[in-house]
């Protein structure tokens, strides 16, 4: 079975990076710009991952596994945050959301 | 000698004690205290004395040290005290005339409710006055010079209350201090030249600064140390604080601003007359400022109508005739004159006090009049003072006086100039002396009834210092009769080991010497001629007299005050004022706050970058990442 | 306790916070006693220093070394000569007074306002002793906070004006200084390979002038405000008027000292050469100092601002005495600090008295005191004649010492100067007059109590310095001429010996790297 070329996984996990990013620039639903972030820190696993195999260590592994934990506990955190505002603002529109300014 | 230090301390000691004792010391117990330790002082004074008249006249200087004071690198100044005629000279004066001063105050400032602070302050000033004639070194000095002053200032406002008298004592201070400004700085500068402070030191070093740039240093010296004598001797320009100093009491007066205190200046410049001797110009400015303070103090006199007033120019006028005297170099005369002078410029003050405490605190001479029936011995011992001062013969005033202004004369720093200055201002003195002498004691009373009706002699703790001053103010004299009229000088002769190194005068001739005298002799009894005339004899040419320019010139004494306070002192408030409001908050607090503000409007614009649409921050990280990016890739 | 007896004195204040916050808070009369207990235990302690001061000795005595951020060269190391060992009594000696002072004007917040007391104290003591610069900086920036708090919480209706200001200022200088501390720390790093936050490795860097000039102005300005020097002297003012009486003692007493006491411990030894350059502009800014700070003291119509404005003054004779660069400008300058934390302190504490019987400071509102208050008046006296340098009392010990070692130097500054004796008495009994003398004209001014017992407590201790100082000043000027006389030497020597270096720029000097400190072998005393 031929390896997959290194290069194909990081044209992957930049296209992937991208979409995270313009999900997180375009859309306005809190939970969407949410789950882009997760598209982005994905496509930096899939770097992770595609590295460590390249260059036969584990500590881009043993990353990941760091990445995922702090995913799951940004995006437990992220929808508690978001669950509250709807609750007050009956809205998920971050545009809504601009107290924090000058 | 040891009992040297105890001159000035038992003084300080009363201070302490009436002081610190306060409310808890009985009335009775300040009476004796106050006086005592001053009569005590008085009696260690004399016992050194005749210590030192038992040495050998070329032994005659002995310092006592009691411990180091100020010690910093090879800067070291001892408290320590010298003895020798010059300083027992004062020392007698200060305590003996003190003494008496104190027991007349006993009478005087009797029912006063300030009676202890009063006690505490005199003595505090016999201390301080002490020191600086004791003291064996220039810092010693200082302290006592500018005690003194301190003294005078709180005892000019003793009666704080008054705003006048307030006023009077500040401005006797601050006007010393300007005086004290220039002796400080000749200290430093006898320092930086000497290397020390020790008059021992300093004189035997003095002439090594005969060369022409040392005599450039001993001009300044001798000037700078004349700015303090103007000051605290109340000469021109600095004298305007001496004849507002009358708001304090009049034992004080007498005490401080005519017997001791306003000579220190006297005392200074014939101690320091090592350094004024390389000075010749230094010694032809003190001439001319005393000759001239004598005569215009003495024009100011003949129109006052304050009897302290009178007096106070009087003072000034007399302080200007022993500098004439240091100036042209006949130092003994000078001080001879300071002894005179303490003994019936004191009386005549107590006598004045005298004349206050019978009419109820009046002061204005022309609500006085025909005193001499009530007070008897006041009246007596008065006339002996006036006359004493008018320079009549045979009494101690004719002798001294007679001494400078012949030395004015003859002297080769004199002139006949400096001597018609001196004539004249011993004419003025005799008439406004006997101005004051007949508009208070002759002719009808012109106080009110109320007055009237209390019109006492005053107490013996009173009358009898005067007694014993006018006693001293006749035989006073004779202490320095000239070899003209069979004297012996005796206290020329006592003061020559102090005045050794000065160059002896050519002798002048007999009759001329003479004539001098007699000079004076007619030009005294013009004056009192003249007062007689027109203060006895027809009162109404005297009115005529007030209508002209110059007699109001001189009521308004010469209008130095309001000058001084339009030159001066308006201008630095006013000025400071306006640095404070216009450059100190205006330009440096406007400074500090405008920097704040434009920090505050800076912000104001960057603030608005904070827009709160996490999508542009989101935008702007994305942004920022690219530009990085970029400028690794191709940077 | 030997060993460790500077440690003791530093921070025995703050072993009486945490008894402070467990006293219960219904009982403010508890806490100001264990406050005041503190502090007079600190003094206590702070005693057996001069007793075992050795002032044949003019190095650094009871010095204490332990290592605390090792791989940095940082450590705690404190050290105390006779430059520093009046100041050091001069705090706790005025804390202690202070604290006491404030039994009646403090009654809210009163656990927050000791606490804060107690830690200003240490930080106070802290800079006195700290011969290691990064700890330095630790206590002199540290003791910033507390101060802010007692201005800021405690002070008078524009209170957070004046304590932003005073931080803002003090703050703005000390960046700089610490911008040069590094400096200094990398240019040390690069002349021997070593890291070293110890002051006396920095005295030994051969800096050629043209760095020096950039660490001297930086050091200089962070020490100018705190003095403070004209021009920046504004804080002063707004801090005094604003903060409460005890805040206002040691601002003046202690805290101003810090600047004039960085001169001699850092500005002069460190950059000698600077110095000498900068004489005659520090010289000038002291005359002005002197000059301006008494005519503006004299139309002050608030008497706080009144002895604000002459501290400035005071000040200036205390700066123009260390340029004088001799040693009695130096012993004068020394001892000045000493007479105006006495007589400023003093004159804090007496306005403070009468603002609490008449709850006003300006002066107008005032007059004819003396007549109801015959004490009071007595102590204002004789602190008033302190002030304006009466003979006899200490100020005129100080003022007379740093006039002869100027005219020594240069007799025009002298002469300059001494206008300011004038001034002093124009301004202080202009103003003694307007107060205590004159009829009693405003109805408020009648029956005012006079002092009462903790009132003339707090004040007799200072009447007795003022007169120790005056009559006796040997005690003092014995103890700090070794250390001072050592450290004019070592400036000059440093001086002659670093004008032949030759001119470098600071990449220069930073890549010449090691041996460059060879070169200038100065024989300065080994650091202890």
């Amino acid at each position: 079975m031929a390896a997959v070329p290194l290069d194909w996984y990081l044209i992957l996990a930049g296209l992937l990076f991208a979409i995270g990013t313009v999900g997180v620039l375009v859309s306005r639903n809190a939970i969407v710009i949410l789950m882009a972030i997760e598209l982005m820190l994905n496509a930096v696993n899939l770097t992770f991952v595609a590295f460590s195999h390249y260059m036969g260590k584990n500590d881009g592994q043993v990353l990941v596994f760091l990445v995922m934990t702090v995913a799951a506990a940004e995006a437990a955190v992220g929808l508690a945050i978001i669950l509250n505002i709807f609750r007050t603002r009956e809205s998920v529109n971050i545009d809504d959301i601009n107290l924090m300014k000058w | 000698m040891d009992l040297v230090g105890l001159i000035p301390l038992l003084p300080i000691l009363g201070f302490a004690a009436i002081g610190l004792g306060g409310r808890w010391l009985p009335k009775k117990a300040v009476s004796i205290l106050g006086p005592g330790v001053v009569g005590a002082s008085f009696l260690m004074t004399l016992a050194v004395f005749f210590q030192l008249f038992s040495l050998p006249p070329s032994e005659r200087r002995v310092v006592t040290s009691l411990f180091s004071w100020v010690v910093a690198g090879n800067f070291s100044v001892d408290i320590s005290f010298l003895v020798d005629p010059l300083s027992m000279v004062m020392a007698l004066v200060v305590t003996g005339v003190g003494f008496l001063i104190h027991v007349y105050s006993v009478g005087y400032m009797g029912e006063d409710p300030g009676y202890r602070r009063y006690f505490a302050y005199l003595n505090l000033f016999t201390f301080s006055m002490l020191c600086l004639v004791l003291s064996s070194n220039f810092l010693l000095m200082y302290l006592g010079w500018e005690g003194v002053g301190l003294c005078s200032y709180l005892l000019i406002g003793f009666w704080y209350e008054k705003k006048s008298a307030a006023d009077a004592g500040k401005k006797a201070f601050i006007v010393n201090r300007v005086g004290d400004f220039g002796f400080a700085l000749g200290v430093m500068l006898i320092f930086t030249t000497f290397g020390t402070l020790d008059f021992g030191g300093v004189f035997s070093q003095a002439p090594a600064l005969s060369t022409e740039g040392g005599q450039r240093i001993a001009t300044a010296i001798t000037l700078l140390l004349f700015l303090g004598a103007v000051g605290k001797s109340a000469q021109i320009p600095l004298y305007t604080w001496l004849p507002d100093a009358m708001e304090g009491p009049t034992p004080v007066s007498a005490l401080i601003h005519a017997a001791t205190m306003v000579t220190a200046g006297v005392y200074m410049v014939a101690r320091c007359h090592a350094l004024y001797l390389l000075a010749p110009f230094s010694m032809a400015v003190v001439a001319v400022i005393g000759a001239l303070t004598a005569i215009m103090a003495a024009s100011i006199g003949l129109v006052q109508n304050d009897i302290k007033r009178v007096l106070a120019y009087s003072t000034i006028s007399q302080l200007g005739y022993m500098f004439l005297a240091c100036g042209v170099g006949a130092f003994t005369a000078g001080i001879f004159h300071l002894v005179t002078h303490a003994f019936f410029k004191a009386l005549l003050f107590l006598g004045a006090g005298s004349v206050i405490h019978a009419l109820s605190g009046e002061q204005d001479l022309r609500k006085m009049g025909g005193l001499r029936k009530y007070m008897p011995a006041t009246y007596t011992t008065f006339l002996i003072a006036t006359l004493a001062i008018s320079g009549v013969p045979l009494l101690s005033g004719f002798f001294s006086k007679d001494q400078i202004l012949s030395a004015a004369f003859f002297s080769p720093q004199g002139g006949n100039f400096l001597w018609l200055l001196g004539i004249v201002t011993a004419s003025m003195t005799a008439f406004y002396m006997f101005r004051l002498f007949f508009l208070t004691f002759t002719g009808g009373c012109r106080a009110s009834e109320e007055v009237q009706h209390h019109i006492h002699e005053s107490p013996h703790s009173m009358t009898v210092p005067l007694m014993i001053l006018g006693f001293l103010a006749v035989v006073g004299g004779y202490i320095g009769m000239p070899h003209a009229l069979g004297g012996v000088n005796a206290i020329a002769g006592y003061l020559a080991p102090v005045f050794a190194d000065l160059p002896h005068l050519p002798e002048p001739s007999l009759g001329m010497e003479y004539l001098l005298m007699a000079t004076s002799v007619v030009v005294a009894f013009l004056g009192i001629s003249l007062a007689y005339f027109f203060y006895v004899r027809s009162p109404q040419a005297a009115e005529r007299l007030r209508q002209n320019f110059l007699y109001t010139l001189l009521l308004n004494k010469y209008y130095v005050d309001e000058i001084y306070q339009a030159l001066i002192v308006s201008p630095i408030v006013a000025g400071s004022r306006w640095v404070w409001e216009r450059f100190d908050l205006g330009i440096i607090d406007g400074a500090v706050n405008g920097s704040a503000r434009l920090v505050e409007k800076l912000a104001l614009r960057g603030r608005q970058l904070q827009t709160g649409y996490v999508r542009q921050y989101a935008m702007a990280v994305v942004m920022g990442v690219v530009i990085i990016l970029a400028y690794l890739v191709w940077g | 306790m030997d060993a460790q007896i500077l440690s003791w004195v530093v921070f025995l204040p703050l072993v009486g916070i945490p008894v402070i916050l467990l006293l219960p808070k219904q009982r403010p009369d508890l806490v100001k006693w264990a406050a005041l207990g503190t502090a007079a235990a600190d003094f206590l302690v702070s005693l057996y220093l001069p007793a075992n001061f050795d002032s044949a000795n003019p190095g650094m005595q009871f010095t204490v070394t332990l290592p605390w951020i090792e791989s940095f060269g940082i450590y705690y190391r404190l050290g105390l000569d006779g430059i520093s060992l009046f100041l050091v009594l001069l705090t706790t000696f005025l804390s202690m007074l202070s604290i006491y002072s404030t039994f009646s004007a403090i009654t809210e917040k009163v656990k927050g306002f000791y606490i804060s007391f107690l830690l200003l104290q240490t930080g106070m003591l802290g800079v006195f002793v700290a011969l290691d610069v990064f700890l330095f900086y630790v206590f002199w920036e540290g003791m910033l906070i507390p101060m802010y708090f007692l201005i800021g919480v405690w002070g008078g209706p524009r209170k957070i004006y004046a304590t932003i200001k005073f931080v803002l200022f003090t703050m703005f200088g000390s960046l700089l200084m610490l911008v040069a501390i590094l400096a200094l720390y990398f240019l040390n790093r690069s002349a021997t390979g070593g890291y070293s936050f110890n002051l006396f490795d920095f005295y030994q860097l051969a800096l050629p002038l043209s760095i020096q000039v950039w660490l001297f102005l930086a050091f200089a300005l962070a020490f100018a405000i705190k003095v403070p020097m004209f021009p920046f002297h504004t804080w002063l003012p707004d801090a005094h008027v604003e903060a409460p009486t005890a805040g206002s003692v040691i601002l003046a007493g202690v805290l101003l000292k810090m600047g004039t006491y960085g001169f001699l411990r850092f500005l002069f030894p460190l950059f000698p050469n600077a110095t000498f350059q900068f004489i005659p502009l520090l010289a000038a800014l002291s005359i002005i100092g002197i000059i301006y700070g008494a005519l503006m003291a004299m139309v002050q119509k608030d008497v706080k601002s009144l002895v604000a404005f002459s501290s400035v003054s005071h000040l200036g004779f205390v700066t123009l005495g260390l340029v004088a660069m001799n040693l009695q400008g130096w012993q004068g300058g020394m001892l000045q600090m000493l007479n105006h934390g006495v007589s400023t302190g003093a004159l804090f504490l007496l306005v403070g008295m009468i603002y609490e019987r008449r709850h006003t400071r300006l002066i107008d509102d005032f007059g004819g005191l003396t007549k109801g208050m015959p004490i009071f008046a007595v102590f204002f006296m004789i602190i008033t004649l302190s002030s304006i340098g009466l003979p006899g009392t200490n100020g005129f010990v100080g003022e007379f010492l740093i006039l002869l070692g100027t005219f020594r130097t240069n007799p025009v500054w002298a002469a300059f100067a001494t206008t300011g004796v004038i001034l002093s008495a124009v301004y202080m009994l202009w103003m003694f007059q307007r107060v205590m003398f004159g009829e009693v004209k405003n109805p408020a001014n009648a029956g005012l109590p006079d002092l009462n017992f903790r009132e003339k407590a707090v004040l007799v201790p200072l009447v007795v310095f003022v007169f120790w100082i005056g009559i006796y000043p040997n005690s003092f000027l014995k103890n700090m001429e070794g250390s001072l006389a050592d450290l004019l030497n070592q400036v000059n020597r440093r001086e002659t010996v670093l004008r032949s270096l030759p001119s470098q720029s600071w990449s220069e000097f930073l890549s010449a790297g090691r041996g460059t400190r060879s070169q200038a072998a100065v024989p300065v005393k080994p650091s202890p």
